[in-house]
């Protein structure tokens, strides 16, 4: 593994016409770690996400992702780099079965269907699907779907891996399990970069937090200092509470 | 891909002894046509399946690949006394280089603006040839009569050779889409179907994928066209680059079952019979019965199996399980 941080993202601005959705927003991870961006609805959190993972391009700023600057890398080519991403809006292949959508990822990197066949089938005994290994994407639950996704993008071999909001709408057992997986992910030596609403996981799962407000990058740091932060009482109840 | 099991290894086995020896057993020219003519389109629908069923990119101009293969090796036949075979290859290649040309312009197009700039593209190709001198324009071109040989491509005598050598390119056709299907290509091509964004975000270039699913659309298409200049013997802009061919090659695959290795075989085997047997008994009375029969069928089978014969047949099985 290669000493330095993992991601770097400097001075990132991205506009939609007068909107400015994302502006000057710079924050590091680290190798390893389970970072966390946090903010109230429309604060900005997917427009960061996207322009890191290149669906968007930023007005303003730099990506590094292990050193080399992949700002205006296109999607597919960032994913081969090794950062891997789920979506906010729940994708699976749905009339695939749940192997062959894991197969799509591990494609990726071998081309030899047999090793891929093997390596999918190992992703899912890690994700506990193993079981559902023959259902159609589109006949399983959303807590299924959930995981299934982040088996598909652990196909791809990342070393950074990227979710949006993956937590949310989860009942508490089925979270109780996303959170054990991503553990295991963790353990594993794959980074993680989470954006998440549920704060019980991001409370559980994150060594550092980034919050967001407007567009802005307003605090960071550890999550039991990020949770009696004025300015983060502010942003997510408003003026009121800021005693 | 599971293995198949005994019975099926039988009933393939048995299905492939009865074509091989349909036209031995078989008298009269029509029957070996009908079943010509089925190959013909299935090896078509096979090549659409590839382009329509796996990627979702709605072609609705194969007809101009059908084209470029027929007057591509025709005119490298009658200006250049090019073998027929080198012909074949060559129109194969030549469609395959406008497949991509016009693939790359229309990468980011989805759906049904896919289709219509595919629509637009083979009524230019049409046009274009329909004036344009160089292929005798409207008029048509009528091949060289050579002796019978496989390296003519060409025979007079009879018309099991022709119903041999389609037989086999179909076996080709199904094959390569087998062997797509079951590798990374079909897994990406289904997975670009889902979603752009899906495809992206796992790592593939959805451009790069499209572009060789029209290629090896195109060559495929190709290939049956210069089939079908051998077979006739006579080409025109009218008979082989017109916008019905195109609907008939979505039909067959679509009544068939789209994204199906089999579907479009089974969809040419039940279309081609019809329309061609409803167009000798009905159709010279001028009452156009034939074409409203084809319809009413069209009808019956979008209305009430949309995912077409194969996946009514497959969601059978799946249902018995």
């Amino acid at each position: 593994m290669t000493a330095g941080p993992c991601l770097e993202v400097e001075g990132i601005t991205k506009r939609f016409g007068g909107l400015t959705a994302n502006e000057d927003v710079s924050f590091t991870v680290n190798q390893g770690e389970i970072l966390s961006i946090i903010g109230p609805n429309g604060a900005g959190k997917s427009t960061l996400f996207n322009c890191i993972t290149g669906f968007y391009r930023p007005d303003a700023g730099k990506v590094l992702f292990r050193g080399k600057d992949i700002t205006t890398a296109s999607a597919h080519k960032i994913c081969k780099l090794g950062i891997a991403r789920t979506f906010q809006i729940v994708q699976v292949i749905s009339d695939m079965t749940v192997l062959e959508n894991v197969m799509t990822g591990t494609f990726l990197r071998t081309y030899d269907r047999k090793k891929v066949r093997e390596k999918a089938g190992e992703i899912l005994r890690f994700a506990g699907l193993y079981e559902k290994r023959d259902f159609l994407g589109t006949n399983i639950t959303i807590a299924d779907k959930k995981r299934l996704e982040v088996a598909m993008a652990l196909g791809t071999e990342p070393t950074l891996l990227m979710l949006d909001e993956a937590m949310a709408g989860l009942t508490p057992v089925e979270l109780r399990e996303m959170i054990g997986l991503l553990r295991k992910v963790r353990e594993n030596g794959v980074t993680l970069v989470i954006v998440e609403h549920v704060m019980e996981a991001v409370m559980e799962l994150s060594d550092r937090v980034v919050v967001i407000n407007s567009g802005r990058k307003i605090v960071e740091g550890a999550p039991k200092d990020i949770v009696r932060n004025p300015e983060v009482i502010q942003a997510y109840l408003g003026d009121r509470y800021n005693a | 891909m599971k293995k198949p099991t005994v019975l099926q290894a039988v009933f393939y086995a048995a299905l492939l002894a009865a074509l091989l020896a349909f036209p031995l057993v078989v008298k009269g020219t029509f029957p070996t046509h009908v079943m010509i003519m089925v190959f013909l389109f299935a090896m078509m629908g096979v090549a659409w399946n590839i382009l329509g069923g796996y990627a979702a990119m709605f072609s609705f101009g194969q007809a101009a690949f059908f084209g470029i293969g027929a007057y591509t090796s025709t005119i490298l036949l009658m200006n250049y006394n090019v073998n027929p075979w080198i012909g074949l290859v060559a129109g194969g290649v030549l469609a395959a280089l406008m497949g991509a040309a016009i693939g790359i312009p229309c990468s980011n197009l989805r759906g049904h603006y896919f289709a219509i700039a595919s629509i637009a593209f083979a009524e230019i190709v049409r046009i274009h040839f329909n004036n344009w001198k160089f292929v005798a324009a409207a008029e048509g071109l009528s091949l060289p009569l050579l002796p019978d040989s496989l390296k003519n491509f060409m025979f007079h005598s009879s018309k099991a050779p022709y119903y041999y050598i389609i037989l086999v390119f179909l076996l080709l056709s199904v094959l390569i889409c087998w062997y797509i299907s079951t590798n990374r290509m079909g897994f990406y091509l289904r997975a670009i179907k889902e979603s752009h964004e899906l495809a992206k975000g796992m790592g593939i270039s959805f451009v790069r994928y499209r572009l060789y699913a029209i290629m090896i659309s195109a060559f495929l298409t190709a290939m049956a066209g210069t089939f079908y200049a051998q077979y006739i013997l006579y080409i025109d802009p009218e008979s082989v680059l017109i916008l019905p061919i195109s609907v008939q090659v979505v039909l067959v695959a679509m009544l068939g079952g789209a994204g199906t290795i089999i579907g479009p075989v089974i969809g040419a085997a039940i279309l081609l019979p019809l329309s061609e047997i409803t167009r000798v008994w009905l159709g010279y009375k001028g009452t156009g019965v034939d074409m409203m029969i084809y319809g009413a069928l069209i009808m019956v089978i979008s209305a009430y199996q949309p995912q077409g014969v194969w996946g009514y047949l497959t969601s059978i099985r799946r249902r018995a399980k």
